[in-house]
């Protein structure tokens, strides 16, 4: 019989606990299934950040150190100075690296760090609540913005990726989603360009995935998947935002 | 060996360069910038080794985190503001039990404060300084040599404890140039870290971690690094006594302070005043011991500070009222001379009646 769906090697053995619905199990499983299929295991270091996924090392079965709230991409910056053969990767929400992680994500992009950011846009604070994120769409209700974000107070949500793209050492960068088998397929496919992007040595790579928040969003996990498409996506458009590896293979 | 005439801050890059530290990530403030020129100079071109200008004092402490996962020596410095903003990294530091080694060429505050060299850190630098239940190891300095000899032993007791590690000196002694000699070459090899992340090859994968959220397993952490600490103070506490046997008063004072009342006290041995001094060199572990050993012959000490009055604290806890103890101290960057120190020193003297 043809085996055609199994645990990944880089997968622990560990229940998830995240909520119904959530997309960091998802996005979790896609990472392992890479990190198997490019063989990275043994040469892997990961940094997840405080929040939900803090305990992404009780299921990624890999070199793991947590980071403080934001500062992933010094720390990932300081990994891989010190230990360049490592392939480092960063695990961080929208408040970690839009919001009080900012000037480390962008000073690193910017100086071309070898590294890869994985980054997971809820649009929310979900560990601590569900507060307003820097992502957080216009008029959307947070338990800190309870009448909806109104963008003469509270400003707009950051399109950070876009941001990004204008820096030089960024060279790739793409937005996805996990709200559906084939989004899902092309966030794996976006991982694995960044991890070889990083492999081949070229420069700062970001994969932005629009995850959903069931609980937080007060939606039920359809319903969340469906928001994405319908509301995030407006304001959030999946597609490669940078791909220079792929321009200098079209030159 | 030969002398080389060396500022301060370019003698801890050096000395830093020869304990065998890989990787430096700083960011620029005055009275220290000399050390991250040095190591922009001396270490950004070493093969196997990296230096980084940060964005910030922030970013900077937390490179120094991330290299030190990987085994590396690696360093920061700073002057106080600048050492305000890399007390979360410290705190992560402690946590995980990873060692760093932290300059900061101190300078008068609170706030953006001056320049000009000042103690105004102590508390910060001895209590912890970021949050949690922490200690940090504290050097303190009084010469260039001292501070090269000091940061060469400051990446050995970083490793050997796995903890972080300050230098605490100020800008005096950063800007100020004196021939010194460097006792040691660069290592061939470095002490392996049995925690390091260097991939999960040939091994289980490695967690380094401070968040839990069961209390207990917290408190079993705080418990081992209590241990730990209670093991450092026994071990490391170090000191510096000058004249004290027929002393009748004790100067307190650590770092350029207790440079500047060597020469008071010299005046006032000049004039037949039996004063001596105590100038620890570590300020955590603080030498409680050898300020109990010479209360048991000598009951006024004076406490020497260039601040409002903080290593007195620790001074009174030591005595525990088995002494009496005075202070003279000067903030906001503001240097006193031998002259004024011994001044005091005489007054102090007189008006306690001794002979």
């Amino acid at each position: 019989m043809k085996k055609v769906y199994t645990r990944p090697k880089s997968l622990k053995r560990n229940p998830f606990h995240y909520c119904p619905g959530c997309g960091h199990s998802i996005t979790h499983r896609v990472i392992a299934e890479v990190i198997d299929e490019m063989n990275l295991q043994e040469r892997v270091i990961g940094i997840p950040p405080p929040g939900c996924s803090v305990f992404a090392y009780y299921y990624l079965d890999i070199d793991m150190a947590e980071s403080a709230h934001g500062r992933g991409a010094a720390v990932a910056t300081g990994v891989k100075r010190a230990f360049p053969e490592a392939i480092v990767f960063t695990y961080q929400g929208d408040g970690d690296l839009a919001a009080i992680g900012t000037a480390e994500t962008i000073h690193a992009a910017n100086r071309g760090e070898n590294i890869t950011a994985i980054f997971i846009n809820n649009a929310v604070y979900g560990m601590t609540g569900g507060q307003m994120a820097p992502t957080t769409l216009r008029d959307q209700k947070t338990t800190t913005t309870p009448y909806g974000r109104d963008v003469k107070i509270e400003g707009y949500p950051l399109r950070i990726s876009e941001m990004l793209a204008l820096v030089k050492g960024a060279v790739y960068i793409e937005r996805t989603a996990v709200n559906s088998p084939a989004n899902i397929k092309k966030t794996k496919k976006a991982i694995r360009k960044a991890l070889q992007v990083q492999i081949d040595g070229l420069g700062f790579s970001l994969v932005e995935i629009l995850s959903p928040c069931p609980i937080n969003w007060k939606m039920s996990p359809l319903e969340a998947w469906r928001w994405i498409d319908k509301e995030m996506t407006k304001e959030f458009p999946l597609g490669v935002i940078k791909d220079i590896p792929k321009k200098k293979d079209a030159d | 060996m030969t002398k080389v005439l060396m500022n301060g801050n370019s003698a801890i890059g050096e000395a830093a360069i020869r304990a065998g530290c890989q990787c430096y990530f700083g960011y620029p403030i005055t009275p220290q910038n000399e050390l991250t020129e040095y190591m922009a100079t001396h270490l950004s071109r070493r093969k196997g080794c990296s230096f980084i200008q940060a964005e910030s004092e922030i970013s900077a402490i937390n490179m120094v985190y991330g290299a030190s996962l990987t085994g590396a020596r690696a360093m920061t410095s700073s002057s106080s503001p600048g050492i305000s903003l890399k007390q979360e990294g410290i705190s992560y530091l402690a946590a995980c039990e990873l060692p760093a080694v932290i300059v900061n060429m101190s300078r008068g505050g609170p706030g953006l404060g001056s320049i000009s060299a000042s103690q105004s850190d102590y508390f910060q630098a001895t209590r912890g300084g970021g949050h949690g239940d922490y200690r940090t190891i504290v050097l303190a300095p009084s010469s260039v040599q001292e501070l090269a000899d000091l940061t060469h032993r400051a990446f050995d007791l970083a490793d050997k404890y796995l903890i972080p590690v300050i230098i605490l000196g100020d800008g005096m002694l950063g800007q100020m140039m004196e021939p010194i000699e460097f006792k040691h070459e660069a290592p061939e090899v470095l002490p392996v870290r049995s925690r390091a992340l260097r991939g999960a090859k040939g091994r289980p994968s490695r967690i380094i971690k401070t968040f839990t959220s069961k209390p207990a397993e917290l408190e079993e952490i705080n418990w081992s690094l209590f241990r730990r600490y209670q093991l450092i103070k026994k071990e490391e506490t170090t000191c510096e006594t000058f004249l004290v046997e027929d002393a009748r008063l004790i100067v307190v004072a650590f770092g350029i302070a207790a440079r500047i009342a060597k020469g008071a006290i010299k005046n006032a041995r000049a004039s037949g005043q039996k004063v001596g001094m105590l100038r620890p060199t570590t300020l955590w572990p603080f030498p409680t011991d050898k300020v109990q050993e010479l209360a048991k012959e000598i009951k006024q000490f004076l406490v020497f500070e260039m601040n409002m009055g903080q290593m007195i604290e620790d001074v009174q806890l030591a005595l525990e009222g088995g002494g009496e103890v005075s202070f003279y101290g000067r903030p906001g960057g503001v240097i006193p001379t031998p002259s004024e120190v011994a001044r005091v020193v005489s007054r102090i003297y007189q008006q306690k009646g001794l002979k």
